[in-house]
């Protein structure tokens, strides 16, 4: 099995057809298959043990993971936001290393580790030139066909590995073949390093829906984009998503009625951002998708239907579904467990376990898989009675006090219904009496006067128990992110920490 | 044969990958296929309705099923008994 496979077909079938759009130059199917090919020629020729990407999204991306899939060598998107020695410690890790992009940050960061380096151009270009007479590569057996070094949140990277066989079975699973008709396009505007960007690449071209791409994501550039291309698909993490209504309803309106679906996942979506959006795209099917890189990407998700039947129903359970990540695909198992490795019925909540081919659950530094191949996501949820799932952050996260598990969702939740505040983190911070106890920070929205300590522990007592009111509480300008848009838990507890 | 080997046809430019199903002699056009077919043979005219890409095809009792990853004249079947086509349940789009 190898993931080539995917544009070869696309190849194979409309050669001519145009797979893929990036700075107004087109590329056809059958181009990018043999721009693959050459690049494959030229990794095999270096004699690197990884192909590293040090880029924003361009062809380079589509051609780099698929020229390292022939040639057997495992691609590896790095993260070019990362801070220097961040950077660098990676780079030592994937020594020595093809790779592509931003040469002069490698060579200063990271000189004599034997990587070769190209530029985007460069590599376009080589390519191309050794594509024009490249064989038929050979196939390798089940190699590593991406490396993802995972956000980290909570600890240092990890080297997460996806096999071509884990990649191959996730898109052969939830997209059919040449599905998309020529008209179709999808704006891809996630980093090409994050597991979302590898997983458009890859069903886009199986569907034989065009690539869209937008290099560096920006609201205004988006929307020029989306309705320049009339595209009919778009995936956005939910801090983009954000970006973009707000552009919307300060009036920037370009015809977007071509727009069919969107989709997003990446972090938690805001409940009132996406009944926004769902006035604002009353004609667009909305998917919520949830899942991990260590997953080969989607594991459940929350479909058209259901989004417009949560928007219309008066029925609680119903509504509450928009803030449901959906059901698991049918290719995958979906487990519940508590503590002990319980299996929990519908309603309550513990760790999320997924099996399926689709899942890697493989660290270059150990395998995370159980005997029985269930993974451990560490994500906390739980299934309501229509086998709904949804997520209570990470099981990291979890705050126990005295023996007792709170989760931040709950106090996070209460808290965000005071009309001052923006957003808000609860974490836990150390208690001598309790072992852990909860600490919570929040941003205020602007010119809203700061809530006293006491309202808010009594809003929080009022609505919950007396063991969630916070024994710390900050007021920050603003929260964490990540460029993701996921809360960096460890930053807020580092306030509390100073 | 196993899940992810690649079968070609002796008879036509049919390839399929096994996704499902082990240890049977899949045939296409009305002979066996190989992992590595030596020379062409003739297309049975009983076993002629093509196989498409990207089309999955599965046996009656459904143990076997199979993706096709190139087009060709000759069509699927397992001991002389024609491969089904499957219906796709398709799924939105998710990235």
């Amino acid at each position: 099995m190898n993931i080539s496979l995917l544009l070869q077909m696309a190849a194979d079938a409309e050669p001519d057809r145009i797979g893929l759009v990036c700075d107004g130059r087109r590329w056809s199917y059958s181009a990018l298959w043999r721009a693959a090919h050459g690049a494959a020629a030229a990794i095999k020729t270096a004699g690197c043990s990884h192909v590293g990407l040090l880029d924003e999204s361009s062809e380079a991306a589509a051609i780099a993971l698929f020229g390292a899939a022939l040639a057997g060598v495992p691609y590896v998107p790095l993260n070019y936001r990362l801070a220097d020695a961040d950077l660098a410690a990676l780079l030592q890790r994937i020594a020595p290393a093809y790779l592509i992009g931003d040469v002069a940050r490698v060579q200063r960061l990271n000189p004599d580790q034997g990587h070769k380096t190209v530029s985007r151009s460069e590599f376009v270009a080589e390519a191309e030139r050794l594509g024009a007479e490249a064989g038929e590569a050979e196939e390798h057996g089940e190699s590593i066909a991406v490396q993802i070094f995972t956000s980290g949140t909570t600890a240092a990277p990890k080297a997460a590995l996806l096999r071509h066989g884990n990649l191959l079975s996730y898109i052969l699973g939830t997209v059919e073949f040449a599905s998309a008709d020529a008209a179709e396009g999808a704006l891809v505007c996630v980093p090409p390093y994050h597991i979302a960007g590898i997983a458009a690449l890859m069903s886009s071209i199986y569907a034989m829906r065009k690539i869209v791409l937008l290099p560096a994501f920006d609201p205004d550039a988006w929307l020029n984009l989306a309705s320049g291309e009339r595209v009919s698909n778009a995936f956005v993490v939910p801090t983009m998503l954000a970006r973009i209504i707000a552009r919307m309803d300060a009036g920037l309106r370009p015809d977007l009625s071509g727009l069919q679906a969107l989709a997003y996942g990446g972090g938690r979506m805001p409940l009132e951002l996406i009944e926004r959006a769902l006035e604002l795209f009353p004609a667009t099917g909305f998917t919520n998708a949830y899942g991990l890189t260590e997953t080969s990407s989607t594991i459940a998700l929350l479909g058209p239907e259901d989004h417009r039947n949560a928007q219309r129903s008066q029925d609680p359970a119903v509504r509450a579904r928009l803030a449901s990540v959906g059901k698991p695909l049918p290719t995958i198992e979906l487990q519940i467990r508590d503590e002990e490795g319980r299996v929990l019925p519908a309603g309550e909540r513990g760790e999320i376990y997924v099996r399926g081919e689709q899942v890697s659950g493989e660290y270059k530094e150990r395998k995370a898989l159980d005997a029985e191949g269930w993974f451990p996501t560490r994500d906390a949820g739980y299934l309501d009675a229509e086998g709904y799932l949804f997520l209570a952050g990470r099981a990291d996260d979890v705050i126990v006090r005295g023996g007792e598990n709170i989760s931040p969702g709950e106090i996070e939740d209460v808290l965000m219904t005071h009309p001052a505040i923006a957003d808000a983190a609860a974490v836990a911070v150390p208690s001598v009496e309790w072992g852990e106890a909860v600490g919570i920070a929040i941003a205020l929205k602007p010119e809203q006067p700061r809530p006293s300590d006491e309202e808010l522990r009594n809003l929080i007592k009022n609505r919950l128990r007396s063991s969630r009111v916070p024994e710390k509480i900050a007021v920050l300008p603003a929260l964490p992110y990540n460029e993701m848009g996921k809360l960096l838990r460890r930053e807020v507890k580092k306030v509390f920490a100073s | 044969m196993k899940p992810g080997i690649k079968l070609k046809s002796t008879v036509c430019d049919t390839e399929v990958m096994v996704i499902r199903g082990s240890n049977v002699v899949v045939e296409c056009g009305g002979a066996p296929m190989s992992e590595k077919p030596g020379e062409r043979g003739t297309l049975n005219p009983g076993f002629a309705e093509g196989s498409k890409i990207g089309k999955r095809y599965v046996d009656s009792a459904g143990n076997i099923e199979l993706l096709c990853v190139k087009a060709g004249q000759g069509s699927l079947s397992i001991a002389g008994a024609p491969l089904q086509l499957k219906e796709a349940k398709p799924l939105p789009s998710s990235d």
